[in-house]
């Protein structure tokens, strides 16, 4: 069992609320994953300054300082840099692209696990209560265009932050699991086989990985996702957001729960009506299940 | 008629089991109201008191779960596992439901305005479902006994591995599991049919529906059943 909570803002004049929505929405999943946790927010100016590259690590072994004096070393003289402790996570800024960023902080902190890239979204994993996970990246006063938490009972790998959702294994995509995948090591075969690495054991890790591929090829998430549903064998609940967009899809069983509500304000996904019901507008708002092995798409 | 007193229950100050630790002690003849829900679990489990209980809002998992006496009304959608394991007794719900509406409920009616997701009735043990709208797929699952009532469309391996309950479809099924068929409506079906339906406060004609149930080639034991 584990809670997704994701939310998309429609209507520009409720992005600086995003954070805050996101966080009540949190708080009703805690009990189904209460051992780890994950939230990436979309487009909020202080952890993303528009147009820099920005990364999430785990597993930093200096300080902040220590990590921005070796990661400027790497990169051209005058970057922007900015390294900023928030839990478990260190999330760096800099003015670069992300792929060099990628790779100056593969030199500076070789140990580190790289678990979140962009330009538009910022990730934060950790072990422990998903309620004071969400203090240590000030969720609250968050804002931008979307999010999503995910609360971890884990089952088919270590309860760690790396193996907390969501997987942000490519630039500003996400992607956060209720379930379980059952051929998810004849997968990582074939991807690894073509050069693709991995961070850890975890079976939500290779359908992330997998997207990334597809979508790199050309695929748009929707095409990507109904790849997905033909190779992919076991339970799921999947939510996936690029910088475009969020998507929804559940496995054909559907066993895993996932309650949508959209008004023309906002669209959110949660794996129970609960975490719905504090969001403006909820009593009029069109509510729904997501229907067995159906893509769901909202641009941005 | 004498003045009937309604005790009313806001969730969102007393919680879930003030709520029920105040039904299960109810007397007979008492009337609940029962607000903010905010899609609580096992929201009025249990009651074995002849109560009547109004819930205004979404419930979230089991509600009105193990059933037994009395009526429950959810102004609302229900959560997985809606009255499941109901011993007797009623409960209503305006909206739509998740999964697993009814499963292995012995006895009573369940009645679901709206729709509901996949495995209604699975594994139902004697008691009557009556569907407003459509069912998900795989509904009457392993149902052994009782009755299943749907006015709309029935979604893919309907009854599957089914015993000896039998279903009841106004609208189209996406397909049939193993071993349920179609089955003639004779005069007794169109009554008992009717009867659910009144139950239910439908107005559907039992003429408008098919019957499905039990080919009884699965559940006997066969040494040429194969997979």
């Amino acid at each position: 069992m584990c809670g997704i909570a994701a939310l998309q803002i429609k209507d520009p004049a409720l992005r600086d609320r995003l954070g805050d929505l996101l966080h009540g929405m949190l708080c009703e999943v805690v009990d189904r994953g209460p051992d780890s946790a994950g939230i990436s927010v979309y487009d909020d100016e202080t952890l993303t300054a528009s147009g820099s590259a920005t990364v999430s690590l785990l597993g930093v072994t200096v300080t902040p300082d220590e990590l921005h004096a070796a990661t400027a070393a790497e990169l051209p003289a005058g970057t922007e840099l900015t390294v900023r402790g928030m839990g478990d996570t260190t999330l760096v800024n800099a003015d670069v692209p992300v792929a060099d960023l990628v790779h100056a902080l593969r030199k500076a902190a070789p140990d580190a696990r790289q678990i979140g890239r962009g330009t538009h979204v910022a990730t934060l994993k950790g072990v422990g209560n998903p309620v004071e996970l969400a203090d240590e990246f000030g969720l609250v006063s968050r804002s931008g265009t979307q999010g999503v938490s995910h609360t971890r009972m884990a089952t088919e790998s270590a309860v760690t932050a790396s193996g907390s959702h969501p997987f942000t294994v490519d630039d500003d995509l996400c992607l956060v699991h209720n379930g379980s995948f059952s051929n998810h090591a004849t997968i990582r075969r074939t991807l690894r086989a073509q050069g693709v690495e991995f961070d850890s054991d975890n079976d939500s890790e290779v359908a992330a990985r997998y997207l990334a591929v597809r979508l790199r090829a050309g695929d748009d998430l929707e095409t990507a996702l109904e790849h997905l549903k033909e190779e992919f064998d076991g339970f799921y609940t999947l939510v996936v957001t690029t910088k475009d967009g969020l998507a929804v899809v559940r496995d054909p069983i559907a066993c895993k729960p996932a309650v949508i509500a959209e008004t023309d304000q906002w669209v959110a996904m949660a794996s129970e009506y609960r975490a719905l019901a504090g969001l403006p507008g909820i009593e009029n708002a069109r509510l729904f299940e997501p229907a067995p092995g159906k893509v769901y798409t909202w641009a941005l | 008629m004498g003045t009937v007193t309604e005790i009313v229950i806001d969730l969102a100050a007393t919680g879930v089991r003030t709520l029920n630790a105040a039904l299960h002690e109810a007397a007979d003849g008492e009337s609940f109201q029962v607000l903010h829900p905010q899609g609580a679990h096992n929201v009025a489990v249990g009651i074995t008191r002849e109560v009547s209980v109004e819930v205004d809002g979404h419930v979230g998992y089991f509600a009105a779960g193990m059933h037994q006496r009395g009526d429950v009304t959810i102004n609302g959608n229900a959560g997985p596992g809606v009255a499941e394991n109901m011993m007797s007794g009623r409960v209503h719900v305006t909206g739509d439901v998740s999964q697993s509406a009814g499963a292995t409920a012995v006895g009573g009616l369940l009645v679901v305005d709206g729709s509901t997701g996949a495995r209604c009735g699975i594994a139902l043990r004697g008691a009557d479902i009556v569907v407003g709208g459509d069912v998900g797929h795989v509904t009457g699952f392993m149902a052994q006994a009782g009755r299943i009532v749907i006015c709309g469309d029935a979604g893919d391996a309907l009854g599957d591995s089914i015993y000896e309950a039998r279903i009841y479809v106004r609208g189209s099924v996406a397909s049939l599991g193993a071993d349920c068929i179609e089955k003639p409506m004779r005069p007794e079906h169109l009554t008992e049919l009717a009867e659910l339906l009144a139950a239910a406060g439908r107005t559907e004609s039992p003429d408008e529906f098919r019957r499905y149930g039990s080919a009884r080639k699965l559940y006997h034991f066969d040494h040429d059943n194969e997979y």
